[in-house]
Formats: C-alpha cells, structure tokens, sequence
C-alpha cells in the first residue's frame, strides 16, 4: 500500500518536473526543476530496489552535471528571451510529434511479451544487498566495461579543460629561463660621463 | 499493485517529454541538453525496471555506463558551448552553419 503511494507521488513528481524543466521560461529554474526530476527518479528506483544506482543518480546527476548546467547558466551572459522566439511556433508540431511518439511507444510496450525462458521470474529475494551483488558484478564479469567508463571520463574531462582553456595576454608571469639567461655584461655598463655632459641611457 | 508496465510507462512518458523539449527550444543549446539528459534518465528508468523484474543485475551495470556516458556528454557539450558563446556572443544554434573555423 505505501509502496503504490510512494510510486504514484514519485512518478508524478517526475514527470510535473520533467514538464516544467521544457517549460520553465527562466533556464536557471529549468535546472532546478532538473534536480527535482532526478530527485524523483531516484525514489523510483529506489522502490525497485536499485539502492546504488539510486545513490549514484543522486551524486552524479545532482552533485555535477546540474551544478555544471547551473554554472554554464549564471556565467555566460545570455539574452534568454530572444531565444524563446520560435516557441509558440513550434508547439503544435513539437506536440503532433510528441504525441506520434507515445502512441508508438505505447503500441511496442503495450505489444511487448516477455519470452518463454523470462515469463514467470520476478524479483527474487537474494540474500546480499544490492550494492554488494553490484560490486561482485562490476568487478568481475565486466571489468574491462568498467575500466573503459573511466577512460571515457578522462578523455572527456581532458577534452573539456582543452577547449575552454585559453591564454590569457594580460598576466605577468616571471621567465624563468630568460631571467637565468641573464649575464652581469648584459646587465651593467661602466660609464664615464664628462663633467656638463648627461648620461645616454 | 505496482508492476514492470506502470514503470515502463512512466520512462515512456519522460522519454516524450524529452524529445518535445527538443522540438520546442530548438535555438537554445542548453535546454536541449538538459532534454537530453531527460531522454537518458528515462533510458535509466528501463533498464533498472527491467532489471528488477527479471532478477539480473545486469541492466543495472548498464544504467551505470549510461551514467558516465551522460555526464561526459553533458561536460563536452558544456565546454563546446562555453567556447561556441565565447567566439559568437549567442547561443542561438539556428544559424551555426555560418561557424567557419
């Protein structure tokens, strides 16, 4: 009984925010609605009894890739409503569309039956957690997968600091080697000025 | 009592919702990828839901590639578009085949 409630309050929830992150008409509150949806989706699979892959939907979504759309957001100074012009244009089409789609979507799952080796299996109760099957899992039968995804990461966070990153002509910084270079000679002139006469420098 | 199909419906709604916000912001680069990320989250939804029901945990290692997936996606699109506003002064992606170089 708790566990229909708390499905039908997190799938609402889902999607009323999924609905007002296309909607919203200020992209910093998108983003918030983003980090309400992913909040929900979290509790939905949580009932399901992914508890990692809840948590991790959690840190991951919400900890970084929403503070790096909130920070893409607020620094770069962008005029917001001038972008929204095609908007009532293309809404009745977008929704033609959208409503093809579900149709579709609708038709496959409504036509979906599981095969003779599946039906019949359900959730069994195993007696380790979910995050410990998960770990025996990950690291055994598909290290190799899992050490890819970290070299997808590092590719992309070297990808990333690559194209952002930029020289910047106004900073003094020492030359470290024009400064060793540096002899007495090139540094000191004896002079001898006559009396009357200035110095040349 | 709460089924695999009431699930599948749900990431089948997100997963509308999410192409629809293509469609409709298509000159602003940054709700198109948070449409993104909802296509991808809906993705998540289907594959936990039917890893729950069949008992194998494999569809849940796959959410997790997924995940990584996403969030490469999501600081490489960030850092294109940071560099795309820094050359053009706009975001306004309708008329990008102008970027010449």
């Amino acid at each position: 009984m708790i566990a229909t409630i708390a499905f039908y309050l997190f799938a609402t929830l889902t999607i009323a925010s999924a609905i007002a992150v296309i909607f919203a008409r200020n992209p910093v509150h998108s983003v918030l609605w983003l980090i309400l949806a992913f909040f929900n989706a979290a509790g939905l699979m949580l009932l399901m009894g992914a508890e990692f892959i809840a948590m991790l939907l959690v840190i991951v979504y919400v900890g970084a890739v929403a503070v790096l759309f909130l920070f893409v957001v607020m620094m770069l100074d962008i005029d917001f409503a001038s972008l929204r012009s095609g908007f009532t244009k293309n809404l009745p089409f977008g929704i033609l569309i959208a409503l093809v789609l579900m149709a579709e979507i609708l038709i496959a799952v409504s036509a979906w039956k599981a095969g003779p080796a599946m039906s019949g299996r359900h959730i069994s109760a195993t007696a380790q957690p979910n995050i410990v099957a998960f770990g025996q899992l990950l690291y055994s039968r598909y290290l190799l997968p899992f050490e890819i995804a970290g070299l997808i990461l590092l590719v992309a966070m070297i990808g990333a600091i690559v194209l952002t990153h930029r020289k910047r002509g106004d900073l003094r910084t020492p030359n470290a080697s024009r400064q060793i270079r540096r002899r007495p000679g090139d540094a000191i002139k004896l002079a001898q000025p006559g009396v009357g006469e200035g110095m040349k420098l | 009592m709460i089924g695999l199909n009431h699930y599948l419906a749900v990431a089948a709604i997100l997963f509308t919702i999410g192409v629809l916000g293509i469609f409709l912001n298509r000159r602003n680069v940054i709700l198109m990828l948070m449409a993104i990320e909802l296509i991808l989250l809906a993705v998540n939804i289907n594959l936990v839901a039917f890893s729950a029901y069949l008992g194998d945990l494999t569809g849940q290692v796959l959410a997790m590639f997924v995940l990584t997936v996403a969030a490469a996606e999501a600081a490489i699109g960030l850092a294109i578009l940071v560099i795309f506003f820094r050359r053009r002064g706009s975001i306004a992606v309708d008329d990008v085949n102008r970027m010449h170089g």
